[in-house]
């Protein structure tokens, strides 16, 4: 049985070295080499200063820019801290519990209370938590229940901002993979980019 | 709907088209057959054996066999326990992570080694890039290749005739990692970066505003995540976070890794038994279960919660929305493509998520569970799908042989006593794990105030844990706080009775057979190759699945959709 030994140790260690070096070693070399942007995090910058990267939402709150999906990530205390992309998450919330249902109420009401004027049904994404807690992305129905509160706050035409929308809504992949939707991250930088 | 049922379909494609061609590549590396790869490959495989003092080619009878295996998981265990426990050091640390608790260490060191990846730790606030890469992503490959191995030594038992051995577990590790798992890999990898997946060794990004973003090496851990059917996230999101999944494409190549190797495996069985409609028979019966399993979560998810209906929130599915169900859901993918990913990671052993189950309508949990207690052998894990599929076809053999009888007989191979023995020992070991780990877990008060879901759901909870750890699953209904001793301790010994309790009934199998005669075929001889066996194989699984778990599930998820009804009306 101890003939076992030998091959076990040493084919244990090489293949470590081969798959837990050597291969992340390699893969992040080639990366670097054929995809810089991708591989550092698709990092967005501004006079020198890393602002976000435009795979991870951030939060916005006023009522002059486009607000991302609910995120149940938290802090290093433990304490809620919307779109902490130290610590990705999800709510973990049941269907059937009565604290889901409670959340949705409140942030239809915060929706509504930042728009009287807007009283349709809300879009669902607007009003549940994402998966990671970092979800860049809304729905374009969720981009155009808040485009008659942006215009406002800002004082534009509703059809320039529509328009705006229109141009960040990305379809589908290749037509038929996922769902549409908007960059909350990039359709803000457009809009302040307006000014 | 039909948006995402051409998805799904887009997808059973491409896998098959995919597979068509690995199947017989595999089975050609496992056999030391010559490949477009051995020319480089080669010269690395002779040196291992070289260094390791064998010559690769002696047979091992099934004793040997299961030692080496179970020697080389122990080393792997061993070896990510320690990295945890050591990696305080400053290699590849730039976040200053410190020793991880024992009881967490030993949790996820027996997780990565067994192939589950159950993690009751959060990724980027855990572990150091060392760890990740060193520890789990290691064992992302070696615990893949374990299951090739022994799914490989299971064939080598039906084919060969009155032999002493089942091949060599050496060779069968290294072979199935240097040819099969690490080229596709790096493959994969760089299509993830292409989309947006980081690879990098940076410390964590502090942007102007305050927002932290974390970093690290993690398109090459996520692609054989998936590809090894492993399923332990990078980061705490797993592959909800637009860093390991940033595209509706990274996401169907994420589902297609998945797959692609069970998948291959049922041909690479077909050729290595020299009757390839055997290996399609098997493949059949698989994509009747999948298929089924799908259209049930599909449909739940894209409905929406029924909790909901009462509020002014729109769930319906139209061009402006995904809609459905989408707590716990990342937009760019929507219910359509979470469903099928929850589907697809379910029925293989790997455990990977796109969304929180968790956040799941009660009927859109209940189909992932319930293809986790089935035993994962709707394709499956990585080897252990189609071995756990072949003690199935035993069964299903030997019902079929006493309904008629004669001595059941698959491939030529009388199955008698001892098979039968090895092969209810390898599907009812981990259903008492599971039945009895959940069991236990509700009496215990420290056990249930980890559930975080008030009424059924809470009990769904427990009864995921230990179905996703026996069957070395991996993936959580996650609002369960796992990280303390009971369940850290609890689900380890689950996933270590799911995996060996399966592995070495296998390989006693692989032995005896291999030592049989084989008998020639006659009019009594059931084919295992038709319809009616595909029938009698899908019926054999459901059967023992909801014998065995419709009691419990009637606990959680039946109960749960029930009262959910009962509040929208």
């Amino acid at each position: 049985m101890n003939l076992q030994l030998r091959p076990a140790l040493v084919s244990f260690v090489a293949l470590s070295i081969l798959t837990g070096l050597a291969y992340p070693v390699l893969v992040a070399g080639l990366a670097k080499v054929i995809f810089p942007r991708q591989a550092a995090g698709s990092l967005l910058h501004k006079d020198g200063k890393v602002i976000g990267s435009e795979l991870i939402g951030q939060s916005f709150t006023d009522p002059g820019h486009f607000w991302g999906r609910p995120s149940a990530t938290s802090g290093p205390d433990g304490k809620p801290l919307p779109y902490n992309g130290g610590n990705s998450g999800g709510s973990n919330l049941a269907s059937s519990n009565p604290d889901l249902k409670k959340a949705v109420e409140e942030r239809i009401a915060i929706l509504k209370a930042a728009d009287v004027e807007q009283q349709g049904p809300v879009p669902v994404d607007l009003v549940t938590a994402s998966g990671s807690g970092l979800d860049p992305h809304i729905s374009p129905a969720a981009a155009a229940f808040q485009v008659h509160r942006v215009a406002k706050a800002r004082g534009l035409d509703e059809a320039t901002v529509r328009a705006l929308v229109e141009t960040r809504t990305e379809p589908p992949q290749f037509g038929v993979l996922g769902d549409a939707c908007v960059n909350v991250l990039k359709l803000n930088m457009d809009l302040d980019g307006l000014r | 709907m039909t948006h995402a049922w051409i998805q799904n379909i887009l997808f059973l494609v491409l896998l098959l088209a995919l597979a068509v061609p690995l199947g017989p590549f595999i089975a050609k590396v496992m056999e030391g057959e010559r490949t477009f790869l051995h020319p480089v490959l080669g010269p690395v495989e002779r040196g291992f054996y070289r260094l390791m003092g064998i010559s690769g080619e002696e047979d091992m009878g099934w004793k040997t066999y299961a030692w080496a295996i179970t020697l080389f998981n122990l080393l792997g265990i061993a070896a990510v326990f320690l990295l945890q426990k050591i990696q305080a050091v400053p290699v590849l640390n730039p976040e200053a992570m410190v020793k991880v608790p024992t009881d967490l260490a030993f949790n996820t060191a027996v997780s990565f080694t067994t192939n589950t990846n159950w993690q009751a730790y959060g990724g980027e606030t855990t572990l150091s890039y060392l760890t990740q890469m060193l520890g789990l992503t290691v064992q992302n490959f070696l615990s893949a290749a374990t299951g090739i191995a022994v799914l490989v030594a299971l064939i080598r038992g039906l084919v060969r005739r009155t032999a002493d051995g089942i091949g060599n577990a050496w060779a069968d590790l290294i072979r199935s990692t240097l040819y099969v798992l690490l080229p596709l890999s790096l493959v994969i990898a760089l299509l993830l970066v292409s989309q947006g997946a980081i690879q990098n060794f940076s410390a964590y990004v502090h942007t102007a505003s305050g927002q932290i973003i974390a970093m690290g090496p993690a398109a090459s851990q996520v692609a054989i995540k998936m590809l090894g059917t492993n399923g332990g996230g990078f980061f705490n999101a797993n592959s909800a976070h637009p860093f390991e999944n940033p595209t509706a494409f990274s996401n169907l190549i994420h589902m297609l890794a998945i797959f692609v190797i069970p998948t291959a495996l049922c041909l690479t069985f077909g050729r290595m038994v020299k009757d390839k409609r055997q290996g399609w028979a098997l493949l059949a019966a698989m994509t009747v279960i999948f298929v089924g399993a799908l259209a049930v979560t599909t449909w739940a998810e894209a409905k929406g919660n029924p909790g909901l209906k009462a509020l002014p929130v729109d769930q319906v599915v139209s061009v402006q929305q995904g809609g459905g169900n989408m707590e716990g859901k990342e937009v760019r993918f929507g219910t359509g493509a979470t469903s099928l990913f929850a589907t697809i990671t379910t029925a293989a052993s790997c455990g990977a998520v796109n969304g929180q189950h968790d956040s799941f309508t009660p009927l859109g949990g209940l189909v992932p569970l319930w293809l986790i207690e089935l035993g994962e052998v709707a394709f499956g894990g990585v080897g252990s799908g189609l071995y756990g599929m072949l003690m199935f076809a035993l069964v299903g053999v030997f019902i079929g042989g006493l309904m008629v009888g004669r001595t059941p007989e698959y491939l030529g191979k009388k199955i008698e006593a001892f098979e039968m023995k090895m092969a209810s020992i390898a599907i009812l070991l981990p259903s008492a794990a599971i039945l009895l780990g959940t069991a236990v877990a509700v009496l215990l008060p420290v056990a249930t105030a980890s559930v975080s879901n008030p009424g059924p759901h809470g009990f769904t909870q427990i009864l995921y844990a230990f179905s996703s750890a026996t069957q070395n699953n991996g993936s959580a209904f996650g609002g369960l706080s796992a990280n303390i001793p009971f369940y850290n301790y609890g689900l380890a010994l689950a996933m270590i009775v799911g995996r060996f309790g399966v592995i070495f009934p296998v390989l006693a199998i692989a032995g005896s057979l291999g030592s049989k005669k084989a008998t020639p075929e006659s009019l009594g001889t059931l084919p295992t190759h038709t319809p009616l066996f595909v029938g009698v194989l899908v019926s054999v699984v459901l059967l023992v699945g909801a014998l065995t778990y419709l009691p419990a599930l009637a606990l959680g998820p039946i109960a749960e959709q029930l009262s959910l009804r009962g509040v929208t009306r």
